[in-house]
């Protein structure tokens, strides 16, 4: 059985199923909940989150297992890598990823080398939930999506959902998985519904997805950018052009063979990421192909990124910062050298 | 020979007028953020400063353009008080291209270095080593400069308050660091996310002088800022002021409050107001008139309109500017 419910309200209720499940489940992160300690609210919630995807778990779980934190990253994400390794099972929230640069130690040289270090003698089963991506006005300090910088560190997994379904599934999977896992979630897909099914269920880390199948050009796509693809992916069908759609929804592991598969299939690649483009998802991704997957192409990969620059907060330039299905139609014509692709 | 030190200085009429003028300003600049962003004009979150007015204008009445500040998420007081170019804000507000950050900043970024406003900031306790900073060039270069670093309670349990502060101790830096505890981080009350009683108790760990003043006395905080600014000119380091003041309206623009009592916003807001308790001040002081104080108002809401119209007739950013000034040269 499905319904429809939103991105946010998919990712409350992983959250409130895994607590249900397990009573080492527990939420930290700054006002999660919010109003902790005022005497007119107790179990009661200021916030529920500062958007809200937290709501009414204080409620049901109390504030033992709904930890309002000071603001105070190092401390908290600090606290969850080793609640975490002595026997709870923490999912923290850290609530945008650009807060990162307060707590990178406790991830990169903590969470996620605890095990390795220790002869195989620790787990981590930590699960970092945090906010990305651009879109939302919110400037450079808050729009960033920085899920390559995650990728790159052996020992972290690196979860980003572009459905209410996906979400739900990959944020279960990620509760209960034993290693560290960066869970991402784009703060503009919140509102975005889509069918969900009831009731427990897991969808595996590392497995891709394909969104659209289509025969003539594989275009893999991060997050929200899945979206983006789709939508081009329908204009193109216009054209007689089938794009297939690939969602790695995992970064690390990465579904290699998905994505080589699909080129294998098409000969053509363009990957699309909303992040800045050096060292990123859309280079590693188009290193895979290039390296293992050289023979199957018929044309250069093209990548289709923000530019090498902070996130801009005018809405103009935000505008231009982002990929758009217009921008993947340019790129198209241009793989194919048909140039009536672009007009409409 | 004998060394001229700075001395204290009593409050004069003609810095009671500026520091009115100011403090009318911030607050009509914020209620009109406020009211346009409620139309849903504005892109972005904004956080506004009303009601905490006495603390950016009681310290920044003792500074000058050379004189460094850092800022905060709600950096629109800090901004004016420091003399940037209320055109300039509402347009970077805006997102357009004649604002102070030419529209890639926004509210929770604005920034003027040439008037020594070192930036809003979107990363709590992001200000404490930046204003470190600019206190070591002020010491090693000799300018005679001073660093304030306006933080909110929030930021004084992040891990950056210890390590700027003792930095700024050891090195004996002219740094004031001023808290500005309006008593909720967020939605989160002061009392439960810090150990301490009170931010100024902290300093004890650094060896610093720590005061406690009640923020919405803009005379109070003028004169506790004074003897603090003096000792950091003085090269006799840091001191850490801690301001007890209160946001008028939530943390940001939409916030619900739920964690505030009717009770409080009253006292806070009515009764305790910053502004009208500096108007009977300077009335019963005779330092200004009745007449001079409505002219000031006045002044202030058109200064603030026109702020309006400049900022809704400016142009936007072009594409070309999108990347400009990611290094001094891109190529």
């Amino acid at each position: 059985m499905t319904r429809k419910i939103s991105f946010s309200e998919a990712i409350n209720e992983a959250m409130k199923l895994a607590m249900r499940k397990d009573e080492n489940v527990i939420l930290l992160g700054e006002d999660v909940a919010g109003g902790a300690a005022v005497d007119h609210l107790q179990d009661d919630e200021a916030w529920g989150g500062v958007m809200g995807v937290t709501k009414g778990l204080v409620q049901e779980f109390g504030r033992d297992r709904v930890l309002d934190t000071p603001i105070a990253e190092a401390g908290y994400i600090g606290a969850s890598v080793t609640a975490a390794a002595t026997g709870l099972r923490p999912i923290a929230e850290l609530m945008f990823n650009d807060f990162i640069g307060s707590c990178l130690d406790e991830v990169m040289n903590q969470a996620a080398k605890l095990r390795y270090m220790f002869g195989g003698k620790a787990k981590v089963p930590l699960t970092i939930r945090t906010m990305h991506g651009a879109g939302f006005r919110a400037a450079a300090q808050h729009s960033q999506s920085l899920y390559a910088l995650f990728t790159h560190i052996p020992g972290l997994k690196v979860v980003i959902p572009s459905t209410p379904q996906d979400a739900k599934g990959l944020l279960l999977s990620s509760i209960f998985d034993d290693d560290p896992v960066i869970f991402f979630e784009d703060k503009t897909l919140y509102n975005m519904k889509g069918e969900v099914e009831e009731g427990f269920y897991t969808i595996p880390i590392g497995k891709a997805d394909i969104k659209r199948e289509g025969s003539d050009l594989t275009i893999v796509a991060i997050g929200k950018q899945v979206h983006t693809a789709l939508k081009a992916a329908n204009m193109l069908a216009d054209k007689g052009i089938e794009a297939e759609v690939v969602d790695p929804r995992s970064l690390s592991p990465l579904d290699e063979e998905t994505i080589l598969s699909s080129v294998a299939k098409t000969g053509r690649l363009i990957v699309i990421d909303e992040a800045n483009p050096r060292c990123s998802a859309a280079t590693d991704i188009s290193a895979l192909v290039a390296d293992k997957g050289f023979d199957y192409l018929d044309a250069p990969i093209k990548m289709i990124t923000a530019p090498h620059s902070p996130v801009p907060f005018s809405p103009v330039l935000e505008d231009l910062y982002l990929p758009t299905p217009e921008k993947v139609l340019k790129v198209v014509a241009e793989m194919i050298g048909d140039e009536t692709i672009v007009t409409v | 020979m004998t060394v001229m030190k700075p001395e204290m200085k009593s409050l004069t009429r003609e810095k009671a007028k500026w520091m009115y003028e100011k403090m009318c300003e911030i607050r009509q600049f914020e209620d009109k953020v406020h009211e346009i962003f409620s139309k849903g004009v504005l892109p972005g979150f904004v956080h506004l400063y009303a009601g905490e007015e006495a603390v950016a204008v009681g310290v920044c009445a003792h500074l000058d353009e050379k004189d460094s500040i850092t800022s905060t998420h709600r950096g629109h007081g800090h901004c004016i008080a420091k003399g940037c170019d209320l055109n300039g804000m509402m347009a970077e507000i805006y997102g357009k291209a004649t604002g102070l950050c030419k529209g890639k900043g926004g509210s929770m970024h604005i920034a003027d270095v040439e008037k020594g406003m070192l930036g809003a900031n979107g990363i709590v306790g992001g200000g404490f080593p930046l204003a470190v900073g600019a206190a070591l060039t002020a010491k090693l270069k000799k300018t005679g400069a001073v660093a304030v670093c306006f933080f909110g309670d929030g930021a004084n349990n992040h891990g950056t308050f210890h390590e700027g502060i003792n930095l700024a101790a050891i090195w004996k830096l002219p740094v004031i660091f001023v808290a500005e505890n309006n008593g909720y981080a967020e939605a989160t009350p002061f009392a439960y996310a810090s150990s301490c009683k009170n931010i100024a108790d902290r300093a004890i760990a650094y060896n610093i002088p720590g005061e406690i003043v009640d923020g919405k006395d803009v005379v109070a905080v003028y004169e506790a800022a004074e003897r603090a600014i003096l000792r950091a000119r003085n090269g006799e380091g840091p001191t850490l002021i801690e301001c007890k003041t209160y946001r008028n309206y939530g943390h940001f623009e939409g916030d619900a409050q739920k964690y505030k009592t009717a009770e409080e916003k009253e006292k806070h807001i009515k009764e305790w107001d910053a502004i009208a308790k500096f108007r009977r001040y300077v009335l019963s002081q005779q330092l200004l008139t009745e007449q001079e104080l409505h002219e000031i108002e006045r002044k202030v809401i058109e200064t603030v309109k026109n702020a309006v119209e400049f900022a809704e007739q400016s142009p936007f950013p072009q594409a070309e500017d999108l990347l400009k000034d990611v290094y001094v040269s891109y190529q």
